[in-house]
């Protein structure tokens, strides 16, 4: 009995003691607000921050099995091809179109759904967010059927019935580049929508009967109440728009398998993927990655400059 | 930091291991002791292929037994995996499949990560399609075992042969196809053939007839030699000029428009390897005892009449735990005679080693036989081509120079025709050095 005792007795005490580190550290003001962010900022540190030092690093080497060897601005240098321009020109244009497809047309189906006069709007929205819900490689897989080159072809077969000429949607360069935002739109819609419909619910009522009071028309009302009201939301969704217009690559991978005829479909991301796995590139690959990473910094600084988000708010 | 990572998944690696070991010894060494391979493909056949040889395997060897745990990945995934594990040199598989194209890239750089497999073919090294070798070897040294020779061969449709009254044995040369081509049109309405927009298993074959290719056999680009130029314009002039042609529907003879369109007797022939057999039998079901396989005509008569195409090398990352019985296993495979016997009656395709074409197991009926007029005298016919399948060479940049063709040249010169053929090569033959 003794000899227990005299053993369980420090054992207790260090228990005791851990117990009371523990919770020192957690009611600490000091320290337990890191010790609460310390998923995060181990989650960033580990597949955010370290990738891209690596990528960077990666960006000046040759990255072979058992052999890594720096050559300077090598991979830089051999940027300078038609391939890369013809991937950064696709990204850009696709961007660009998203852009105006994804902004516009939301923000009229979100005035239009909030408005009192419209009828089944739970229908209308639940129908715009479904395709948000489907995978780009599904979805996209019924559009290639859709879109197919054959006559016999759902987009094809529907023209001819019009009296016009059938297409070769995915072989040509305008019309693939169409198909492309035609998925992305088709799928975006519903997200971009809902992010408006909640800066709506944000605009106070009283702006409106001020301005019913004041005779405004509805047109009015929109261009001077809603838009300028919206201008947070929009401003975020141009940010996001800009991001995931230039790191496309499901919609063009669904439709050629990065093997498009004249690379019409070929984008950035699409090019990384060819030369770092395709053609085990690694260095090149990452410094395509680091050209992307770069564009889309300054885009959307601009983007972000011009809206006047770097003003300080009153 | 790389290093410190790899270093804990290591440590992590032999602790796992040395606790699978223990269990192992664990059970005692009465019970015969059975090893686990991996084995990465992409296609559920060779599969089938490799399970079937596991079994057998481990009947005629119960000492050192194998359990085949196979994994069928898709394409690209597959090849993503194997390309970035063999970087880290950790999470290879023992034994794995990699396609032509992609197999150049595995071997860049001055240590290949895959096992030296020249050995395994040593003995019967004659007995074999030499190109078949070359293409998988570097410095002398092999590193994949293909699949197949990939004889590629003329398909011609008799239905609409005999319409246009073409004897198709009496095609020898390449311009007497053409001539040939001018009847079917002119009799039946119907093109001769379809040319491949996004790939070039029309252009690649008939270039290594002439004994060119992408690269000569020191690895010097040689795109845009006189004999690829001359063919490229012999292709584009089959569609344009003669009219004996049309670009492929879908692009390729992959594509889903090729197999409605040529199980309706859309074209009177198409130019594929012997692997595509398969394809007619999947797809083309209405085309059954209307099929007849011919040689490739040849640019002169007497030349050439065949060219090896496509394929997938089996090979062995050095990073495997089982060297050594993963090469005795894929020597019983795919080197040994049983095993070539078992690539044409469970593939379909034709196998690496001549000498087995005209074994009795290769003249038994099978459903292939069944569906072309050739019958069972399909490999008597084979053994007369198989010295005429030039080698191909390959390098890193083999991949890349097919992607080329496939989304650039072969679409601007055939498809839309707004570039010469010469202007193409030249141009992309400059962006590839």
């Amino acid at each position: 009995m003794k000899v227990v005792h005299s053993n369980t007795q420090p054992v207790m005490l260090s228990e005791e003691k851990k117990r009371s580190w523990l919770s020192g550290l957690l009611y600490s003001r000091k320290v337990a607000p890191y010790v609460f962010v310390a998923p995060f900022i181990i989650s960033f540190l580990v597949f955010f921050a370290y990738p891209l030092v690596q990528t960077f690093v990666m960006s000046f080497q040759e990255v072979l099995p058992g052999e890594t060897t720096f050559v300077g601005l090598e991979n830089y240098r051999k940027l300078n091809n038609q391939t890369f321009y013809t991937a950064l020109l696709n990204t850009v244009q696709y961007t660009f179109w998203t852009l105006v497809v994804l902004i516009p047309i939301p923000l009229v189906l979100a005035v239009l759904l909030n408005s009192r006069m419209t009828r089944f709007k739970n229908i209308f929205k639940s129908a715009l967010f479904i395709p948000v819900l489907t995978s780009t490689i599904i979805a996209g897989i019924v559009f290639r059927l859709i879109f197919g080159d054959m006559s016999s072809a759902f987009m094809n077969s529907f023209l001819i019935k019009l009296g016009l000429k059938p297409e070769l949607w995915l072989s040509s360069e305008g019309t693939g580049m169409f198909v492309m935002v035609l998925l992305a739109s088709w799928r975006w819609l519903g997200v971009n929508m809902l992010y408006f419909l909640a800066g709506l619910q944000n605009i106070s009522n009283d702006l409106y009967e001020a301005a019913d009071i004041d005779g405004a028309s509805t047109f009015q009302k929109f261009f001077h109440i809603t838009l300028p009201s919206l201008k947070p939301v929009t401003v975020y969704v141009l940010t996001i728009s800009i991001v995931g217009g230039f790191r496309m690559f499901e919609e063009s991978y669904v439709f050629w398998q990065n093997y498009s005829p004249g690379d019409i479909g070929l984008t950035l991301v699409g090019y990384i993927y060819q030369q770092g796995l395709a053609y085990n590139n690694m260095g090149l690959g990452a410094a395509i990655g680091i050209v992307l990473l770069m564009i889309i910094l300054i885009v959307s600084v601009i983007s972000l400059k011009l809206s006047g988000s770097f003003k300080e708010e009153h | 930091m790389k290093r410190k990572v790899s270093c804990v998944l290591a440590v992590l690696l032999v602790i796992s291991l040395l606790s699978g070991c223990s269990v192992n010894t664990a059970s005692g060494p009465s019970k015969s002791k059975t090893t686990t391979l991996t084995y990465w493909t992409f296609n559920g056949l060779h599969e089938a292929l490799f399970q079937d040889a596991a079994k057998n395997w481990n009947k005629v060897h119960p000492d050192r037994k194998i359990k085949l745990n196979s994994v069928v990945y898709p394409y690209g995934q597959m090849h993503d995996n194997l390309s970035i594990s063999l970087i880290a040199n950790q999470g290879v598989p023992d034994i794995v499949d990699i396609e032509q194209k992609r197999f150049a890239t595995m071997v860049k750089g001055n240590q290949v990560p895959l096992v030296d497999l020249t050995s395994l073919v040593a003995k019967d090294r004659d007995k074999f399609v030499e190109s078949r070798l070359t293409m998988y070897s570097k410095n002398g040294k092999l590193y994949g075992i293909d699949t197949h020779v990939g004889t590629t061969v003329m398909y011609y449709n008799m239905d609409i042969m005999q319409k246009a009254g073409v004897n198709i044995d009496r095609i020898q040369t390449w311009d007497d196809y053409v001539k040939a081509g001018k009847k079917v049109v002119k009799k039946t309405g119907k093109p001769m053939t379809t040319i491949e927009t996004k790939d070039p298993n029309n252009f690649l074959p008939m270039i290594v007839q002439q004994k060119s290719g992408f690269f000569d056999k020191n690895g010097k680009l040689i795109l845009n030699n006189k004999i690829n130029v001359k063919t490229l314009e012999f292709l584009r002039d089959m569609v344009y000029t003669d009219k004996v042609a049309v670009p492929t529907p879908g692009g390729n003879h992959h594509a889903e428009e090729y197999y409605g369109f040529m199980n309706q007797g859309g074209a009177g022939s198409v130019l594929m390897p012997i692997w595509y057999m398969g394809r007619f039998l999947d797809y083309m079901p209405d085309l059954k005892g209307k099929i007849a396989i011919r040689p490739m005509p040849a640019w002169t008569k007497g030349g050439d009449r065949s060219a090896g195409m496509g394929g997938t090398a089996t090979a062995i990352p050095k990073a495997s735990k089982h060297i050594d019985l993963a090469k005795d296993f894929l020597q019983y495979t795919k080197v040994s005679k049983e095993g070539n016997i078992k690539l044409w009656t469970v593939l379909g395709f034709d196998p690496l080693r001549w000498d087995v074409w005209d074994d009795p197991a290769l003249q038994k009926e099978n459903k292939y036989t069944a569906y072309f007029t050739n019958g069972t005298s399909l490999f008597n016919m084979l053994l007369e081509l198989k010295d005429e399948i030039n080698p191909l060479y390959m390098t890193e940049d083999f991949p890349a120079v097919s992607d080329k063709l496939a989304t650039q040249i072969l679409y601007k010169t055939i498809k839309l025709r707004n570039e010469t053929p010469k202007k193409a090569l030249d141009d992309a033959a400059k962006e590839l050095e």
